[in-house]
């Protein structure tokens, strides 16, 4: 066996139509990894579509997976594998490859059809296009087939065994354990006695065929490095999955119940899935019969003494804009999670972007702000669901937490957190009873402006709250213009009060003065660490956006220019500029793609040539 | 046990800010004595309004209230209820903020079935915007916004609600305080969505819209009480009665006594006999038409719940998902 064992990293993509389940074959081989002690990141690309027409290059469902000794923090800029079910596939995806990629091609798919769909005239395989790559033809289709002739299947059926099939030559390939993705598929499958053995046989024969003399000699198995990441228990995680988990450990931190209410919404309804199944921590999931439902159940909720949280994309979130300044008045908790996707209106929905920070911070009627924080990866979605909850319920004021599209569904080891060592959630004090019950309900914290949690059943604090103007003392409504100067001021003041309890920010990379700073939020933590990294850059990644950490500026102020690559056109540079009085150079992408690190490291390198 | 609450402990020191004469005032008499005759614990319960003139009833009663945004008390209301299921909760809304803005919420609270006590004004007019027809208006109306009258199909909020799916469905006249007293009490019993039409007078913009049938003096031949179980009798000595057309399918007045036979005996539970009670023009149907109890969505919510809301795990049991790892 020809083994290479210099192989420190390696970007893998899995590419076909979207019935041929190619994100139950990435995700799959993803927990494999995960298994095996290997660092990785996955970016699932998939079309809008749920069945898009077959063979066009827009019905293309890719899975990309970056794995090896890490640290690794992106799905990886360019694969080195291509597994490409057809035509399509294979069109979409070689302008991503490393020159001399190793191709693997189910010839079977390349039927003049097929070929037709993907707009293509000519063969790829005879134009002589595929000669800088390692290129790998086998008839996984017909392969597959055979090998599941014994079961009687219909041919649909049979085909739909496919991706296990190729699932186990990858396995061989990299020399993973088929036993975890054995089990999976004997759960998935119980009720399906022959679909389960089919699927068995399938992954099976496809790993004797890696192994078998008809492709070894083509595919060199490749050992991977265990990563180097901090000692403790690991587990693969979905951002979906973290921030439920978050959402769930808040609940506990806080000794209260949760009530998750939400409408449909790609991409966020993963959290809706996931949420549904951690009702023994104390959860209630409400599916709401629209988007502005959603954010009402969830201020009702909280108005009665559950933290309530919504979560919704950019469209959704608009539709919410008007019951949260409700809950910025009536100065109620509540979490609304924006899992972002391209717009404008329904825009991308299943590509990633970041731009609704202009939104989350400024996009309300009126004087209206609201704390707004954001989560760097998969497994950070857990802490910052955290962090919401405790500035929700310290302040007593909705907040926003930005995630996107690539977090929800993309799959990283997270490193499993010890919980007690996490600070218990604490609420202002609320009085046994009280004389005047309508001023005690507004009675605030001097420090957080928080006021006390009073919910209906209390006996003796019965009160009125609402979105009319209130006087600052009485908490009664009034229309005294002296008073609404104050009110305004009063709620810019607490979430000003934020910066007083988060921490410092954090130079993360490199020196902590100089010539360049890269600054990034949000899910492009990872191709910006590495970009940093490759270029001795300093860096800081943001995780509070409203209101900026405290120490942000003075940072910032040690150094000479400012990048910041951000997934738009320039909102945290505008931020920056609001808060800070800074001119960062900006760097934007929307392509619905994630960034590569080469590209960022394009534009240090020509930053920091421009500045010698 | 302390003495029993009456009226005037659920009233609040707030001063009363509707125009002098407006029909909400005796609707809002009439929900704190029912209140205090029901039993009610102020601190166990909570009104909840969206927007208009009838959303500023909360500020008036002496409970929990929450004065909300245009539309969207009964989303809010259901997020309450779930939260706390012991919890009375009141919905107050208007034509407008319940029928238009807010109707996609109305329809599913009721057809989710979430024990709220919803309370329509139905004045047939916008009234805190200043006088514009409402989705209520009968085609015709004249106002700011519709000064050679309106040509909008207006909806009957109670085809709309057993279109939707509700089980208690009542209408009451603002100042009938029997009725209301009656009306009010079924709602305040019946476990689940109660709606409830009141008929308000909006003496500003739309006065006497409902006079034809609210005079007191000819109360009696325009308007028809509902029992379950009795027959439909009204007029001066309860001398005409309603019967069911087999021709037309529809409702007719006839002599009760000539044929005592031929009146219909109301059947709260028969949905078809609620949509012809609902459309009978003269008389009015009053009083409980509809009621079909069944689970209220919040105990079905808990039913459904594997620990009915309560933390019988932790977090830690849920964390390491299907699979973990150890790094040493």
């Amino acid at each position: 066996m020809n083994k290479n064992k210099d192989v420190d990293s390696i970007v893998i993509r899995l590419a076909g139509d979207s019935g041929d389940g190619i994100q139950l074959m990435g995700s799959q081989f993803a927990v494999s990894t995960a298994l095996s002690g290997a660092d990785f990141a996955t970016f699932p690309d998939f079309p809008a579509e749920i069945r898009a027409p077959i063979g066009t290059t827009f019905g293309v469902s890719a899975y990309q997976i970056n794995l090896g000794g890490g640290p690794i923090t992106t799905a990886g800029d360019a694969p080195d594998v291509l597994v490409a079910f057809n035509p399509a596939a294979l069109k979409v995806s070689l302008p991503m490859l490393h020159r001399g990629a190793l191709v693997i091609i189910n010839s079977d798919g390349f039927t003049p059809r097929n070929l037709t769909k993907a707009g293509y005239d000519t063969d790829p395989r005879e134009t002589g296009i595929l000669n800088d790559y390692q290129v790998v033809e086998a008839d996984i289709s017909h392969l597959n087939l055979e090998a599941v002739r014994e079961f009687g299947l219909s041919k649909s059926e049979g085909n739909r065994c496919k991706n296990f099939y190729a699932l186990g030559v990858l396995l061989w390939m990299f020399d993973r354990e088929l036993a975890p993705v054995e089990a999976w598929i004997r759960r998935r499958l119980a009720d399906h006695s022959t679909l389960r053995d089919a699927n068995i046989k399938a992954l099976h024969a496809g790993h004797a065929y890696g192994e078998t003399a008809e492709l070894a000699a083509s595919l060199s198995q490749i050992e991977l490095p265990p990563a180097d990441l901090e000692p403790g228990e690991y587990r693969s995680i979905t951002g979906a999955e973290a921030l439920a988990l978050g959402i769930a450990a808040a609940g506990e931190l806080a000794d209260r119940s949760v009530m998750f209410c939400s409408y449909p919404i790609t991409p966020a309804s993963p959290l809706l899935h996931r949420l549904t199944r951690l009702g023994e921590l104390g959860v209630g999931t409400f599916q709401a019969e629209d988007e502005i439902a959603a954010i009402c159940a969830a201020i009702g909720a909280s108005y009665g003494g559950m933290i309530g949280v919504t979560s919704s994309s950019g469209p959704g979130i608009a539709l919410k804009t008007e019951a949260m300044g409700l809950a910025v008045n009536a100065e109620l908790p509540l979490v609304i999670v924006n899992w972002q996707r391209g717009g404008p209106s329904t825009g991308l929905p299943t590509k990633t972007e970041q731009s609704d920070l202009y939104q989350a911070v400024y996009g309300r009627n009126a004087d209206t702000p609201l704390p707004v924080v954001s989560a760097s990866t998969s497994g950070e979605c857990f802490e910052m669901a955290i962090e919401a909850v405790r500035i929700a319920l310290r302040h007593m004021t909705p907040v926003i937490l930005l995630v996107d599209g690539y977090l929800s569904n993309a799959a990283e080891p997270w490193r499993i957190p010890d919980l007690p060592s996490f600070e218990a959630i604490d609420t202002q004090p609320v009085p046994k009873s009280a004389q005047d019950p309508q001023k005690q309900a507004f009675s605030r914290d001097a420090l957080s402006h928080g006021r006390p949690w009073i919910t209906p059943g209390m006996p003796g604090l019965m009160h009125r709250i609402g979105g009319l103007e209130k006087d600052i003392e009485t908490g009664n409504i009034s229309y005294d213009p002296a008073n609404h100067q104050k009110m305004t001021e009063l709620r810019a003041a607490k979430v000003a009060s934020v910066a007083e309890f988060i921490p410092d920010q954090q130079v993360e990379l490199g020196p902590d003065e100089g010539e360049l700073l890269i600054v990034s939020w949000g899910s492009t933590y990872g191709p910006v660490y590495q970009a940093a990294r490759k270029t001795n850059s300093s860096f800081l990644h943001l995780r509070h956006l409203n209101p900026l950490p405290k120490n942000l500026g003075e940072i910032i102020s040690r150094f000479n220019k400012v990048l910041v690559p951000e997934m738009n056109t320039g909102q945290l540079v505008t931020l920056l500029r609001d808060k800070l009085c800074v001119e960062p150079i900006p760097f934007s992408k929307v392509s619905g793609q994630p960034f590569l690190i080469n590209e960022l490291v394009e534009k240090i390198d020509a930053i920091n040539g421009d500045a010698t | 046990m302390s003495d029993k609450l009456t009226a005037r402990d659920f009233a609040t020191s707030q001063e009363v800010r509707w125009c002098p004469g407006c029909g909400d005032y005796a609707i809002l008499k009439s929900v704190t004595k029912a209140l205090a005759d029901a039993g009610a614990k102020p601190e166990s319960t909570a009104f909840i309004s969206g927007i208009g003139c009838a959303a500023r009833f909360p500020y008036y009663v002496e409970t929990y209230g929450f004065h909300t945004i245009h539309g969207r008390a009964p989303a809010i209301a259901t997020g309450l209820k779930l939260a706390n299921p012991e919890l009375d909760v009141w919905v107050v809304t208007g034509d407008g903020d319940g029928l238009s803005i807010g109707s996609n919420h109305l329809m599913h609270a009721l057809r989710r079935n979430v024990g709220l006590k919803i309370l329509l004004f139905n004045n047939e007019i916008y009234g805190l915007t200043k006088g514009q027809y409402s989705p209520t208006s009968r085609i015709g109306t004249t106002s700011p916004s519709s000064p050679s009258g309106s040509f909008d199909t207006p909806v009957s909020p109670g085809q709309f609600a057993l279109g939707s799916g509700a089980k208690f469905y009542a209408r009451g006249i603002d100042t009938d305080k029997d009725g209301m007293g009656h009306v009010l009490q079924q709602a305040h019993a019946f476990r689940g969505a109660a709606f409830v039409e009141i008929f308000q007078n909006c003496i500003v913009y739309n006065e006497d819209v409902f006079a034809g049938f609210t005079d007191r003096k000819d109360a009696a031949s325009t308007q028809l009480h509902l029992r379950h179980g009795e027959p439909m009798l009204f007029g001066k000595n309860g001398d005409r009665g309603i019967r069911f057309n087999q021709d037309t399918w529809s409702l007719d007045v006839i002599d009760a006594a000539e044929s005592p036979d031929g009146v219909l005996v109301h059947d709260e539970s028969n949905a078809v006999l609620a949509r012809l009670l609902i459309d009978l023009q003269l008389p009015i149907a009053m009083g409980v038409i509809y009621r079909q109890p069944a689970q209220s969505y919040e105990d079905a919510f808990y039913a459904h719940h594997p620990s009915r809301m309560e933390r019988t795990k932790e977090t830690s049991d849920f964390i390491k998902g299907p699979s973990s790892w150890i790094v040493e």
